[in-house]
């Protein structure tokens, strides 16, 4: 390995930086003005990609056709961010903050499919810039000239955003409203008109990330989400609000992971970001420039407590969910399995994230390593597939003790943001470790034994799995180890001050939560014969939270409704229709501005007010 | 008979400012000790240190003759201490029962249990201690939406389960109407007298401290500049210029 090649990587991972470092720019301001986690934000980075190639076309491959192509993207993207605050966020500025997130979630759906419409399924080639096509010689190597602009432009980006904080009223706004957003209120400044001009800006950000990457890379569906998780961890590493850690974090992670390349250990590119995000955020918990999160005032509406469900309402469905495969047709059964392992799914991440206050955005990571550990130990072991169904669960558990220690340490957005970093570390292993997992093509042949091949009997086995999984977490939560998890979320320094150890419950919960979710991704495998790392996927993590979200987070049942709903709504939307994503995403829009408080939280609070009529 | 609480030598400096300086008291079992001062005086610096929430530069903090320097806020309560804050802590989403069943249960060591119900088990157990701090009618209220005057005697009823030797009361009628301050602490020195708690707190209604507290502290700049029965502390001169102005 020569210097001259090492050179080159690292020139082209600081091209990759500035990208990552716009959006991730865009992602901070936004969080830092209006606490809420855009989820979409990686929608607006492919949308700046997929306007620019457009507008390119249009506009033709000349100089000012492409650079005019990629401002006008940009503020496209910018005009999109000004929809999505106005028609959706502004209307639950008030609802909690997990709710903001599920309508980002939905508007994640919804951009996507609205690309899927507009420019199909194919990877678009854009052209390369004109008149930067060419390359100069650093040391015997070729260097794209683009790069090199590329790198120029994040620093320069940097400076002003810097200048338009520093040297402008409406950037003085901006900061003070990052530091106290209540007294910024009191102070009569109109909220609304700051929040849209601050989604602009940030949206504008995103978009020019896209936009600029027209000549590198090809617009494609998938880039979503896949950008979003790298904007997290460079706001994370960098420490949130702060624009200069984020184009810190971004050279960090963008030059090692060039490196990750020039040394020849292509595959560790995917797992060295988030090794890099979990060890800054363990020695520094709020990000290499960030500052401990403001307090919110407002906030301080408590969660409602939680009643223990009644004995009569799990029997009764019980005896329902019994005699259903009698009556219907195998497709019901089929349906009913898959609703009766992502209820367990999303039980379990209610279990840490409602009543134990740890929101995880990498929920999947238990649940898919679940599925794959009962197909390792079925087809690689060897194992009976009893015995592998079985202990998959305490797999996942073991991964969850592990990845567990590490999140207790954290807390709010930052302990999310590692949960999904571990999840895409699991998510790497098992996308890359081909002669175990079968890396992309995932495993086949997992069927049941012989006497569990019939669906009909599956379903009995998946349901009592399943529902065992559910009792326990339930009963668990009214236990005085329950108790203690809420305890700790209401007030951890009144928890310390009575002797209790926080972190040691909460990493219990996160491994007794991590086991069931394994439990639920072993029954799932079993029950399709084949798995792909789509199990471990940040989508299916998604999935899970807005299940939960979707049901309601401060009620017992609503993960089990929300499970129940998404599964059948997707399943049906999917029959219907190729834009299903969009379907639920905007169906799931429409019960967040309806429904603030979730399914069953909705449900209850008519239910009450008719009671009172 | 050696002190409950004993206090040697504290003190504490953030970057040049000397918070607190060569601090010594001691508290006795039964006994009401008030640890007053102006805003700034160092009380509450000095009172983080000895519930560990805060490390000393240099001190001994001796509980029962053992030196408690160093250990965690939990493990001082494992001891036998008991707390409440400046600004009430409780567990706003559990009722207000419920929130003295946590305090019993970590008294007892039950909290691991995973499948016992917690609702089954110490209700007489917090009843009582609520019925002590007359909060036994507003029993199945959650805590967060409970008066504040309330949540202070919750927090004294956390501390109660504890069965303390010794209570430590950050400003303990802060934000309560006057004649519930004086019922509070009234009820506080009757439940030590008749246990042998030894109590430490801070306070800044004078009326509460000259009417309740056994014994005085001053502390002034975070120097202890003056200490006795109330007669003494009220009539002596430092206290009467730290508090009044030199002039008097």
């Amino acid at each position: 390995m020569s210097f001259a090649s090492i050179l080159i990587q690292l020139l082209n991972g600081l091209a990759a930086a500035s990208s990552l470092f716009l959006v991730s720019a865009g992602l901070s301001l936004i969080f830092g003005v209006t606490r809420i986690v855009n989820f979409a934000h990686g929608s607006l980075y492919m949308l700046g990609l997929y306007i620019a190639y457009s507008l390119i076309e249009m506009l033709g491959r000349t100089p000012l056709g492409f650079w005019g192509g990629v401002v006008l993207a940009a503020l496209a993207v910018g005009l999109v961010g000004i929809v999505i605050e106005t028609a959706v966020l502004r209307r639950i500025y008030r609802a909690p903050e997990l709710f903001q997130l599920l309508a980002t979630f939905a508007i994640v759906l919804v951009i996507k499919d609205a690309a899927l419409f507009a420019w199909g399924p194919e990877d678009l080639v854009g052209p390369r810039a004109p008149g930067l096509g060419g390359a100069v010689e650093i040391l015997g190597k070729r260097i794209p000239v683009y790069d090199l602009l590329l790198i120029a432009i994040g620093p320069l980006v940097l400076a002003i955003m810097h200048l338009l904080l520093r040297r402008t009223r409406w950037g003085a706004l901006v900061r003070a409203a990052t530091q106290d957003r209540e007294m910024v209120g009191a102070l009569g400044v109109d909220q609304a008109k700051l929040f849209t001009s601050v989604f602009f800006v940030g949206a504008v950000l995103a978009g020019l990330g896209g936009a600029l990457q027209i000549p590198r890379e090809p617009a494609n569906l998938d880039l979503d989400l896949s950008v979003i998780a790298d904007a997290f961890v460079v706001t994370v590493v960098g420490g949130l609000g702060s624009l200069g850690g984020a184009l810190l974090a971004a050279v960090l992670i963008g030059v090692a992971k060039a490196f990750c390349i020039g040394l020849g250990f292509s595959k560790l590119t995917l797992v060295a970001e988030f090794v890099i995000m979990g060890v800054v955020l363990v020695a520094r918990p709020y990000g290499l420039l960030g500052k401990p999160q403001a307090v919110a005032r407002t906030a301080g509406e408590a969660p409602p407590p939680l009643s223990p469900p009644r004995w009569q309402f799990p029997v009764g469905w019980i005896a329902v969910l019994a005699v259903i495969p009698l009556l219907t047709d195998q497709y019901v059964s089929v349906v009913l399995i898959d609703i009766a392992c992502f209820a367990l799914f999303a039980v379990s991440l209610h279990f840490i994230m409602g009543p134990a206050g740890m929101v995880s955005f990498g929920h999947a990571a238990y649940f898919g390593l679940g599925a794959y550990a009962g197909a390792v130990l079925f087809k690689k072991a060897g194992l009976p597939m009893e015995a592998a169904l079985l202990l998959a669960p305490f797999c996942a558990g073991l991964f969850a003790v592990v990845y567990g220690w590490f999140c207790v340490r954290l807390s709010g957005v930052y302990l999310a943001m590692l949960t999904l970093a571990f999840a895409q570390i699991s998510w790497s292993i098992v996308f890359q470790w081909d002669a175990l997992t079968g890396g992309s093509n995932g495993m086949v042949g997992i069927w049941p034994a012989a006497w569990l091949a019939d669906k009909g009997v599956y379903y009995y086995v998946a349901l009592g799995l399943c529902g065992a999984g559910i009792a326990v977490l339930w009963r668990v939560l009214f236990s005085p180890f329950g108790y203690v998890l809420r305890a700790g979320r209401d007030s951890p320094l009144r928890a310390e001050a009575i002797g209790i150890d926080v972190r040691g419950f909460q990493w219990a919960a996160f491994v007794l939560a991590g086991t069931c979710a394994g439990l639920a991704g072993a029954v799932f495998a079993f029950s399709k014969g084949s798995i792909s790392p789509s199990v471990v996927s940040i989508g299916q993590s998604t999935d899970g939270l807005v299940m939960v979200l979707l049901g309601g987070v401060d009620t017992l049942v609503g993960p089990v409704v929300g499970a129940a709903v998404f599964t059948w709504l997707r399943d049906a939307l999917a029959r219907e229709t190729d834009f299903w994503r969009a379907g639920l995403g905007l169906v799931i829009l429409l019960i967040v501005l309806l429904f603030p408080q979730g399914l069953v939280g909705g449900l209850k609070a008519l239910y009450a007010r008719w009671r009172a009529a | 008979m050696s002190a409950v609480l004993q206090v040697e030598g504290l003190r504490k400096a953030f970057g040049g400012v000397q918070a607190v300086a060569d601090v010594s008291f001691a508290v006795d079992a039964g006994e009401l000790l008030a640890l007053i001062g102006p805003n700034g005086a160092g009380k509450s610096t000095c009172f983080n240190m000895l519930n560990g929430q805060l490390a000393p530069d240099n001190g001994v903090v001796r509980l029962g003759g053992r030196d408690i320097v160093g250990l965690s806020p939990r493990a001082i309560w494992r001891l036998g201490v008991g707390r409440t804050f400046q600004i009430t802590a409780t567990f706003s989403s559990l009722s207000v029962r419920e929130n003295i069943q946590m305090a019993l249960y970590s008294h007892a060591g039950r909290l691991r249990a995973l499948f016992a119900r917690f609702g089954a088990a110490l209700v007489p157990e917090a009843d009582a201690l609520l019925e002590q701090v007359g909060m036994l009618d507003q029993a199945t209220r959650p805590c967060g939406v409970l008066a504040y005057g309330d949540l202070k005697r919750v927090e004294l009823a956390m501390a109660l389960a504890n069965q303390p030797r010794l209570l430590l009361m950050d400003e303990p009628t802060a934000g309560m109407a006057p004649r519930e301050r004086v019922a509070l602490m009234e009820l506080t020195a009757r439940l030590a007298r008749a246990r042998g708690i030894a109590v430490l707190f801070t306070e800044h209604d004078m009326d509460v401290v000259f009417g309740q507290a056994d014994r005085i502290v001053v502390l002034d700049r975070g120097v202890l500049i003056a200490g006795g029965t109330p007669e003494e502390v009220r009539t002596n001169e430092a206290v009467r210029a730290v508090y009044l102005g030199s002039a008097h």
